[in-house]
């Protein structure tokens, strides 16, 4: 199948990205190496080509109280200009994706999802709408990122003007050299930044644009993953799918929505729990392999990496619930054997992702 | 990037035969497809190796992968230095990244020269 491009690619192979596979599209995993790019992202401010991930429009007079019936987001607490992070469910309560949801007006919603569910999810909220229309524009809006501890500075040099009153999970919309930008406080690193949308049309204009910048440099998707993994942030595909709820996946705590939506009466049975795991050596757990406690085999890794900023190994894991509180464990592919320690979220806890703005 | 005075496997270890010792590393089309190398398992001093078999393995932040012996033979020394710094292997992937330094008994007529391994990189890269 041919793999879906997003309007940077051509700029990505210019600058010699290495190109992989990424949920149906051929995206850069690193530019100059992905624990460069972490530890600039850390320290400066980095910039990602998102543009793969989905977006979608739902309009309607009822379109707060049918979204309401099938996202877990809390509709009652989300006024214009802000997003939350959430969950669709399956009836059984399993995540068909993770996504936020941005209120654009008082009956206007923009949806953003994940790229290899972009399917998945339009079929299912079309099924389950009733009164509203939604509408697909992930080919037409272009995703940039921004992230990094001194991202506000590139984004007030850059379009001069001030950002500093953006609150965490809001967004307001600016127009910078007659294109129009949804600047979002969000992000997937843990560090202060924003997520912008644009026209695709417009993406590699804007990217080069803020590339001017001193401070910025592009991070790839492996630079990402390692960056959100520190944080404890889960990847959909691995730490999050149609088997496990977002209770088990740790996210009971943000759900407070008193509406019916599809799948809430499943939540409270916990079969498995996601535990993070911190191994003492460089060596990584990887994705799929085996937990063991006192070699009972107790679950499995979903998400495992080199810790660039802690410098030692972490994982993500679904174990048994019976086993979810127990220290230390066993993690192996049949061949290596890593001893791994339960800790707690965040792994890296300088994050700067909530910090004030003057 | 394929110095002329090495030899290779398919499976993109190096080595440099001086009489009946070599020096064994991984190539620098092996360390790029690798990315950043946090971690590197080596054998231990005086085991046997045999060609083709693992001898150890590698990994980076994205991946990780087996090492294989280019003879048979035995280890005479491992570069411990990259316990602390496996990023050697990608600085200096025939120099201070070398893996380890073994007695060979056997198997060199299998390895490939420099021109040979070029072909099977241009290949991989197609």
């Amino acid at each position: 199948m041919e793999l879906f491009k997003t309007p940077l690619n051509s700029w990505h192979k210019k600058n010699r990205a290495k190109m992989v596979e990424f949920g149906g599209w051929e995206m850069p995993v690193q530019y100059e190496g992905i624990i460069k790019e972490h530890l600039h992202c850390r320290k400066e401010a980095s910039l990602f080509d998102i543009c793969h991930m989905g977006e979608f429009i739902v309009t309607g007079d009822k379109s707060r109280e049918e979204l309401a019936s099938i996202l877990t987001h809390d509709f009652a607490k989300l006024p214009p200009n802000r997003c939350k992070y959430g969950f669709m469910l399956n009836e059984k309560g399993g995540v068909i994706d993770d996504l936020i949801v941005y209120c654009l007006e008082e009956n206007k919603f923009m949806l953003v999802v994940n790229a290899a569910r972009i399917e998945t999810d339009f079929n299912w909220l079309k099924k389950h709408l009733t009164s509203s229309t939604i509408e697909d524009i992930s080919f037409q809006t272009a995703k940039l990122d921004l992230q990094g501890p001194k991202s506000f500075e590139v984004l007030k040099d850059v379009f001069a003007q001030e950002f500093n009153d953006l609150k965490y999970f809001s967004f307001k919309e600016i127009v910078f050299k007659d294109i129009n930008i949804l600047v979002s406080r969000t992000g997937y690193t843990g560090e202060l930044g924003c997520e912008l949308y644009l026209p695709w049309e417009k993406a590699e204009e804007v990217w080069e644009e803020l590339l001017t910048h001193p401070l910025v440099k592009p991070g790839g998707l492996g630079a990402r993953d390692t960056l959100r993994l520190e944080v404890g942030l889960p990847l959909y595909g691995q730490d999050l799918d149609e088997e496990h709820t977002p209770v088990e996946a740790g996210y009971g705590f943000l759900i407070t929505s008193e509406k019916n939506f599809i799948g809430k009466e499943n939540l409270g049975q916990v079969k498995e729990k996601l535990i993070p795991l911190k191994v003492d050596s460089k060596r990584s757990p990887r994705h799929n392999d085996e937990v063991y406690y006192n070699n009972q085999k107790a679950g499995i890794v979903t998400s495992g990496s080199f810790a660039p900023s802690l410098g030692h190994a972490i994982a993500l894991a679904y174990v048994k619930v019976e086993y979810s509180e127990e220290q230390e464990f066993i993690i192996t592919d049949g061949k290596k054997k890593l001893t791994a320690q339960k800790t707690t979220l965040p792994f890296y806890t300088q994050r700067t992702a909530r910090i004030k703005l003057s | 990037m394929i110095p002329k005075d090495l030899l290779y496997t398919k499976t993109h270890e190096w080595i440099k035969i001086e009489g009946d010792t070599g020096i064994i590393g991984i190539t620098h089309f092996a360390q790029e497809q690798l990315g950043d190398i946090t971690f590197v398992e080596l054998p231990e001093v005086g085991a046997s190796l045999t060609q083709g078999e693992e001898m150890g393995s590698i990994e980076s932040v994205k991946a990780a992968s087996e090492l294989y012996a280019p003879v048979d033979g035995e280890v005479l020394e491992v570069n411990t230095a990259l316990e602390d710094a496996p990023e050697k292997i990608n600085e200096d992937p025939y120099g201070e990244g070398w893996l380890c330094k073994v007695k060979i008994t056997g198997g060199k007529e299998n390895l490939l020269d420099a021109d040979a391994y070029a072909q099977l990189v241009a290949e991989e890269e197609h």
